[in-house]
């Protein structure tokens, strides 16, 4: 038994170990017959397209009745195909024609559309075209005569396959689902969705990889980092049973804490907050001894619908999560979309590099219009209580400059209509531009505070897009050309009585908080559910130590020297690479 | 004599999903052969009632479209099949 990894794309987080099970699509071969009686043929075809037809309903039916209506409709698509008036022309038409087996000729008509579709370069259309060659499946196994797989997994099991469509996965049952690995498929593929949603691993696009992994051998599944590990030694496994196990204990002992400040041995306090991105994470965020939003994002206001949300729409939203909050502080990010995430109100014309074109602030003061009513909305909501206004993907001091026109503009309108308003807000910028972090002490000038948003901060500095699979581990944060300049944006704001937080994933990495902390890091801004442990890792530190490791790092040269150091510095032997173990969201979030 | 109409598709999923599905459950209750073209891409006019078709027409947000009808209620079928586009699908999600 050798120990071996692979890479792909990791799609959906967390981690996994069991065995694995390859579910093979079984495969029709269809050959080309002489029929005589074609009138039979196409009974024969008619029939088993009216079983096809009840086995979707049917499947529909489950899927519903499971509460997962994206594969609901995925069927309802398929029981459509199924009764195209053109496909079935055109497969009768082929059998009557040229006296072929129904088989043959529904494969050659399916084939076509399929092929037609995909070859019109659209994902959603590319996927439509595997939705066909999964309903092309069905009747061909009806004609077949060859029953449905019934796919019965013995053990709690990691599912390999090429490709796993709707049909595939409606037959597994899900209890004993680990995670899934797939040798195609991108992070939108159907499987992507369906584990998200179960809150299990997810790596696709493992392409020849996959052909390592084989029925009955072990595998420890990162679905955080895209690495599988096929039969790993006892050591890694017990390790990693012993992992789970200290870490459901610390973050038990964790959570008893959650409500008490993250105040360090010898008495500094930090404050830590949850970034959420709906109303629903507010209250979640409180129960898990947030104090306050470090960072709420407002895409979720924006995105899929045909017409921007109006200004009471949005101050609803809004103050819905600052009656959650009370006066702990709020801050409010302000649309952060670019052309990768076409809305189509904004009409944003196709960008070579959407990562480097009109995304964040630069898309909200070319669209003045929508800019002012999410000001308005959001300086509404304020009145009265804690409210801080962010600014995305900002590069200049040009830029603040503009947003604040614009929110003194946006209350100028206010005032006319006799809104009550708080009289003073605090403004301020992610940093997740290295020209930004460079001019920190400039634009120190403009801002009251900033919010460092490692995950693009790291991609921008390291060029690495988290996305692709082949560069994705080069982009982790912890790299020290990434921590000086997070050491360069606290000094500057530092030495003009300014604060500032963190928002990307390093945040809620415990191995990385002692770090920040040495930084002078002010406010710790993670999903609601780190907030336990790294409060908990704060809690440990010493001043005098952390700023020692701190110096320190930002003399290694790499992200693995910075982790090993701080791991044995600051043993944190008991819980090692928890960034993983806990799951954090790092490729998926980048990919959203 | 065939009746027919040019509409600009504003939905942003263009003439996917569930715009495409209602497009053709519309064309299925009229008896007229109906078919979409899209003017855009410049793409041959196809069965409208069938849905395999009217996605292979690749119409995205912003094209412009030809219904034609041609049959006993081809002047109803324009008028729904129009009235769908131009409310932007009944102005769903």
């Amino acid at each position: 038994m050798s120990t071996q990894t692979i890479h792909g794309i990791g799609a959906s987080a967390g981690i996994a170990i069991g065995p694995i099970f390859r579910y093979e699509t079984r495969e029709y071969s269809v050959e080309e017959r002489h029929i005589e009686d074609t009138a039979a043929e196409r009974a024969r075809l008619d029939a088993a397209l009216a079983q096809a037809q009840a086995e979707i309903q049917a499947l529909a039916g489950q899927a519903q009745h499971d509460g997962d209506s994206s594969t609901a409709s995925i069927f309802e698509a398929h029981a459509m195909f199924l009764s195209d008036p053109e496909l079935l022309e055109q497969v009768r038409a082929t059998i009557e024609t040229r006296h072929v087996n129904a088989d043959y000729a529904w494969k050659e008509g399916t084939e076509h559309y399929a092929a037609s579709l995909r070859s019109l370069g659209d994902e959603y259309l590319a996927a439509r075209a595997t939705d066909v060659e999964d309903v092309a499946t069905r009747v061909i196994r009806i004609l077949h005569r060859a029953e449905e797989q019934a796919t019965r997994l013995e053990e709690p099991s990691v599912i390999v396959a090429a490709e796993l469509t709707p049909s595939d996965t409606v037959t597994l049952d899900k209890q004993k689902v680990l995670a899934f690995c797939t040798a195609r498929g991108g992070a939108t593929s159907h499987v992507v969705i369906l584990a998200k949603a179960l809150g299990i691993p997810a790596i696709v696009g493992l392409g020849a990889a996959a052909d390592h992994l084989h029925t009955g051998a072990q595998a420890f599944v990162n679905g955080t980092t895209g690495e599988i590990i096929i039969d790993p030694d006892e050591a890694t496994i017990a390790a990693y049973r012993q992992q789970s196990r200290i870490l459901a204990r610390s973050q038990s002992e964790a959570q008893e804490k959650a409500h008490e400040p993250a105040t360090t041995a010898d008495g500094k306090q930090v404050e830590v907050v949850a970034n959420i991105g709906s109303p629903g994470e507010a209250a979640d965020a409180l129960a898990y001894g947030a104090e306050g939003v470090g960072l709420l994002r407002t895409e979720f206001l924006f995105l899929d619908r045909d017409t921007p949300p109006d200004e009471d729409e949005q101050s609803a939203v809004y103050s819905a999560i600052m009656e959650t909050m009370g006066q702990r502080p709020v801050v409010i990010r302000t649309l952060d979309i670019g052309g990768d995430k076409p809305a189509p109100y904004l009409d944003m014309p196709e960008e070579m590099n959407p990562f480097l074109g009109v995304r964040g602030l630069r898309l909200s003061l070319a669209h003045p219009a929508i800019f002012q009513v999410q000001l308005r909305a959001l300086l509404r909501a304020g009145a009265g209580h804690n409210v801080k206004i962010m600014f995305p993907m900002v590069a200049t001091r040009e830029e603040i400059l503009a947003a604040r026109e614009q929110i003194a503009s946006a209350q100028a309108a206010l005032a006319e209509r006799g809104a009550n308003l708080t009289p003073h807000y605090e403004i301020g910028i992610m940093v997740e531009v290295p020209s930004a972090a460079l001019m920190a002490d400039v634009l120190a000038g403009v801002v009251d505070f900033f919010s460092i948003g490692t995950n693009d901060l790291a991609q921008y500095t390291l060029a690495v897009d988290r996305t692709n699979a082949a560069v994705a581990p080069l982009a982790d944060a912890l790299h020290p050309a990434v921590l000086r300049l997070i050491g360069t944006v606290i000094e500057a704001a530092h030495a003009q009585g300014k604060w500032v937080g963190l928002c990307g994933e390093l945040a809620g990495d415990p191995l990385a908080a002692p770090v920040l902390l040495g930084l002078g890091l002010d406010e710790f801004s993670m999903t609601a559910r780190s907030i336990p442990l790294v409060k908990q890792v704060i809690r440990r530190c010493t001043l005098a130590q952390v700023r020692e490791i701190a110096r320190h790092v930002l003399t290694l040269s790499d992200a693995g020297e910075v982790r090993a150091y701080v791991h044995h510095q600051f043993g944190l032997e008991q819980t090692p690479r928890m960034g993983e173990i806990q799951g954090t969201k790092r490729i998926v979030e980048t990919a959203r | 004599m065939a009746t027919s109409c040019d509409v600009v598709v504003q939905s942003k999923v263009g003439l996917h999903a569930r715009p495409a599905a209602l497009l053709v459950k519309t064309a299925g209750g009229f008896s007229s052969r109906i078919t979409v073209e899209n003017l855009t891409r410049g793409t041959k006019p196809v069965n409208a009632k069938s849905i395999l078709s009217v996605l292979s027409t690749g119409v995205r947000m912003h094209d412009q479209i030809r219904i034609t009808a041609d049959g006993a209620d081809e002047e109803a079928a324009i008028t729904a099949l129009a009235d769908l586009v131009k409310s932007n699908f009944g102005e769903m999600e």
